[in-house]
């Protein structure tokens, strides 16, 4: 499963470049959201993967017995996501603004330049 | 002594409260400052003339043995004379000069920095100590310059005298740096004693060349002189100060300090006399075709300084003893000059010499101290002038090679430094006032008192030369000289070969007084050689630079989002690419491979699909639901591998995400496709190569083994510890606990700015 996993990251950080390459704002934003969720799969993968034996002590017991998920990939993990969730609902906000002001939502309309300005 | 150093600081710190009444009637108080700092010196002269050497040292950096340490032996005493001698008289000539100007308060503070780095620069005893004074005086020097700073060309001149001088102390430090690790000191005085360890090392001709870079830029020698003429856009008080009597000579210090320490090499003898002589010449030539008063007067300054390089380079004590009575000299008159310049352009609004005569007219004492500065500049008996030009001739003639051509070389600049002082300070008095010229009257006794006592301390040391001579002059020969004494200035020697080479040199230079009259045919004549100059060459190579570093800036900074991503993904596929192509092989266990639910396909291909149908539809909505679903295959995802943590929180802000982008959709415009074709071919073919990369880098790690020590703490610990048995959620509120707390600081950042923006009415004006 691993290597299934492994390219799936693969192709999610490919479409996440690829998107946040193009000039629109909105694909811009579905990009970083692809990109994050490749960033989230690869750091999963890294504390490696384990079914169904998830890092919660059984209620009678103090310690592990058995073996466990890796607590700390998801930990990091689910600071990732809120964070980008916070990031993700300021920029879509912002594109609403900035198209209601600019009437644009290509990135090469609201590019100034020092000398331009 | 730190105190004193630090007396010009003090006064630019105070300025910040005390500007307004600095800007009234009371400027000429801060003469005080300079005037503590004389006398405080001059109660040394006792002392040195003892050949005492008096050593002050505060710590400071000490584990980087920076410390401030001061040294007040002949050679600094005579410099430091000058700089707070000089700077009395200049403090005093602008609170009359610059009366009632809107700045006058800032002129005042930096020159007060400017005097105390300059004095510092003179007394440290430590390389890097004098270093940061070195740099303070260019940067103090910087903002004089360009104290004007409404008009492009002053501003435009006091870039490039930053530029020269700044780059140059940056020379004088990689020279003390290399010098601190020959000797392990950076202390001068320690290093006297090692010359023959630096000599012999193999980084003796590095040094040298960055000491001698350092100290050519700095006192505009050839070919670095060319900021000194631009600098004179300062005002005349500060071309006085800075350009002529003290920052410009700091170069002559430098050298003239290091040559016990360096000198007595071919290398650095022949340099000397070599950039001495043409920086003499060249600039003596230049000063024939200049029409402005500064102008001729930058142009002799030059001169003078490369006399001194040269003195300098003959390294005789005959010589060293001629080139610090000669900067005595040169800073009397030159700064008497200046002043007198000043006084005319003031009085008169020009300072264009051929517009300027009779100005004896009204102007009787200025023209007796024009006249008198002259005699001295020409070196006229019974000046001081004199005395140095009869030392610089014994000198030359003495040397042991080409004694009757650096003789002839020196006689040659003689003679048109003899005519540049008297354009100065004799033409514009004589003959008749032209019409154009308003009516004169004696200024005020703060702008003529300070030219009057310079000339008049000039003719008095001519007269009695060992006043200066046995306190100042031999003490600091003594310091620089190798054991040889005994030199007594006189301003009479009899009817010798130097006394009629002096004749001589006063002849000509009566003869090209007479015969040249400086005209503006001359200076146009001139500048259709500029283009060779040495600062249209600079000027060109930093055009050249400026367009190349745009080009090059354009190349990474051209403001486009997705040229610059496309730069950092191309820049990490090329490092970490790199890095696994060293090693290509994979150990890849394709046996788990059988292991593989359907569940666990399923949601693999449906995340693939998903991914695909994101990034290509047509449709924004179908686009955002996609996406949502890829979110919902990650919850079933960490569902499957023990993560339900994870899967609820993704799961939850999936939901948000979609319907957030679902709500603002309908205001959007239509989702068209701006990039040209070639360019998504482009950025596929990039972001598939990253991606795959991504792929290769996972499955490498995976296959190393994983070091799980601080995930078995936790998970040993959650319970012990922290009595919680979600060991995620532990790690989350209490071991990291303040992290969590500024990531919910974020999210409520992020909703205040979400806040803000749905709720921000625009102004009128900026919805244009």
């Amino acid at each position: 499963m691993e290597i299934l996993l492994a390219i799936m990251t693969g192709v999610l950080y490919a479409a996440g470049t690829y998107m946040i390459l193009r000039r629109s704002i909105v694909k811009l934003i579905i990009g970083i959201i692809l990109f994050g969720n490749g960033v989230n799969l690869l750091i999963f993968l890294l504390g490696r993967i384990t079914k169904g034996n998830p890092p919660i002590i059984s209620p009678e017991l103090k310690h592990f017995t058995d073996i466990y998920a890796d607590p700390i990939p998801q930990a990091l993990i689910l600071t990732s996501i809120v964070i980008s969730f916070g990031l993700q609902a300021f920029a879509i906000i912002l594109v609403k603004r900035a198209y209601k002001v600019l009437k644009t939502d290509d990135l090469d309309m609201l590019n100034t330049l020092d000398e331009d300005s | 002594m730190l105190f004193i150093v630090c007396l010009g600081f003090l006064l630019s710190i105070a300025i910040l409260f005390i500007h307004k009444f600095i800007k009234g009637n009371w400027a000429w108080l801060s003469t005080l400052i300079p005037l503590t700092s004389f006398l405080y010196f001059l109660s040394f002269i006792g002392d040195i003339a003892q050949n005492d050497v008096i050593k002050v040292s505060y710590s400071w950096i000490s584990s980087y043995s920076v410390d401030l340490s001061f040294m007040l032996d002949g050679l600094s005493l005579l410099f430091v004379l000058m700089i707070s001698g000089i700077g009395t008289l200049v403090f005093w000539y602008t609170s009359s000069y610059l009366k009632g100007h809107e700045y006058l308060d800032r002129f005042y503070a930096y020159l007060g920095i400017f005097m105390a780095a300059m004095l510092g620069l003179v007394l440290s005893d430590n390389l890097i100590t004098m270093f940061i004074f070195w740099e303070l005086t260019s940067i103090s020097s910087f903002f004089l310059i360009g104290f004007n700073n409404e008009s492009k060309s002053s501003r435009k001149s006091a870039l490039l005298a930053l530029g020269i001088t700044g780059v140059g102390g940056l020379f004088l430090l990689a020279a003390a740096v290399i010098l601190g690790q020959v000797t392990s000191t950076y202390t001068i005085s320690e290093m006297l004693s090692m010359s023959n360890e630096i000599a012999m090392s193999s980084s003796y001709t590095f040094i040298v060349v960055m000491i001698f870079l350092a100290a050519f830029t700095k006192s505009a020698q050839f070919p670095f002189h060319f900021w000194l003429p631009g600098a004179m856009k300062a005002p005349t008080p500060v071309s006085t100060y800075l350009h002529s009597a003290t920052m410009v000579k700091a170069g002559i210090y430098l050298i003239l300090r290091f040559s016990p320490i360096l000198g007595e090499t071919s290398l650095w003898n022949t340099t000397l006399i070599t950039i001495g002589a043409i920086t003499m010449l060249y600039s003596a030539i230049q000063m024939l075709f200049r029409t402005d008063l500064k102008a001729i007067l930058a142009y002799s300054t030059i001169c003078a300084l490369g006399i001194l390089t040269f003195l300098t380079g003959l390294g005789t004590y005959e010589a060293l003893v001629a080139a610090m009575v000669f900067i005595v000299v040169h800073a009397l008159y030159k700064a008497s000059l200046f002043l007198i310049t000043g006084i005319i352009d003031h009085e008169t609004g020009t300072r264009d010499i051929t517009k300027l005569s009779g100005l004896k007219q009204g102007l009787m004492p200025i023209a007796v101290a024009g006249f008198v500065a002259a005699l001295i500049s020409g070196g006229v008996i019974p000046t001081l002038g004199f005395v140095g030009k009869d030392l610089i001739y014994e000198s030359t003639l003495h040397f042991k090679n080409n004694a009757w051509l650096l003789t002839g070389i020196a006689i040659a600049t003689n003679v048109l430094l003899f005519y540049g002082g008297f354009l100065v300070g004799v033409k514009p008095f004589l003959g008749k006032k032209p019409e154009a010229l308003p009516h004169l009257h004696m200024p005020s006794i703060r702008l003529w008192l300070p030219p009057m006592l310079m000339v008049l301390l000039g003719l008095v040391l001519g007269f009695m030369p060992y006043l200066l001579g046995d306190s100042l002059i031999m003490p600091g020969a003594e310091v620089l000289s190798r054991g040889e004494s005994g030199l007594h200035l006189k301003l009479w020697h009899g009817f010798n070969t130097m006394f009629w080479l002096s004749t001589l040199t006063i002849a000509f230079g009566v003869i090209v007084y007479l015969v040249l009259k400086p005209s503006d045919k001359l200076l146009r004549f001139s500048e259709k050689f500029e283009f060779i100059s040495p600062k249209s060459i600079t000027q060109y190579l930093v055009s050249l630079f400026k367009i190349m570093s745009k080009y090059w800036t354009m190349l990474f900074q051209n403001g486009y989002l997705r040229h610059y991503v496309a730069t950092y993904v191309t820049f990490i596929i090329v490092l970490v690419g790199y890095l696994l192509l060293k090693d290509p092989v994979l150990k890849i266990d394709y046996n788990t491979l059988a292991d593989l639910t359907v569940y666990e396909i399923v949601i693999i291909i449906i995340m693939f699909l998903s991914t695909l149908f994101t990034v290509f539809t047509p449709s924004r909505l179908a686009a955002v639901a996609a996406m949502g679903i890829i979110g919902f295959a990650f919850c079933l995802l960490y569902l499957f591998y023990s993560a339900p943590d994870l899967a609820m929180t993704q799961f939850s802000v999936d939901t948000l995400t979609v319907i957030l982008f679902v709500l603002v959709l309908y205001r959007l415009p239509k989702y068209l496709k701006f990039s040209k074709n070639y360019l998504r071919v482009e950025h596929g073919i990039l972001s598939t190569i990253f991606g795959g990369m991504i792929t290769f880098l996972i499955l490498k790690v995976i296959s190393e083994p994983k070091n799980s020590e601080i995930s078995n703490f936790y998970a040993e610990n959650s319970y012990v510890l922290a009595k919680g048995k979600n060991v995620v959620n532990v790690i989350l509120v209490d071991f990291r606990g303040s992290d969590t707390l500024i990531e919910i600081t974020v999210l409520i950042v992020a909703a205040i700015g979400v806040f803000g923006l749905l709720k921000l009415r625009l102004k009128a004006r900026d919805k244009k």
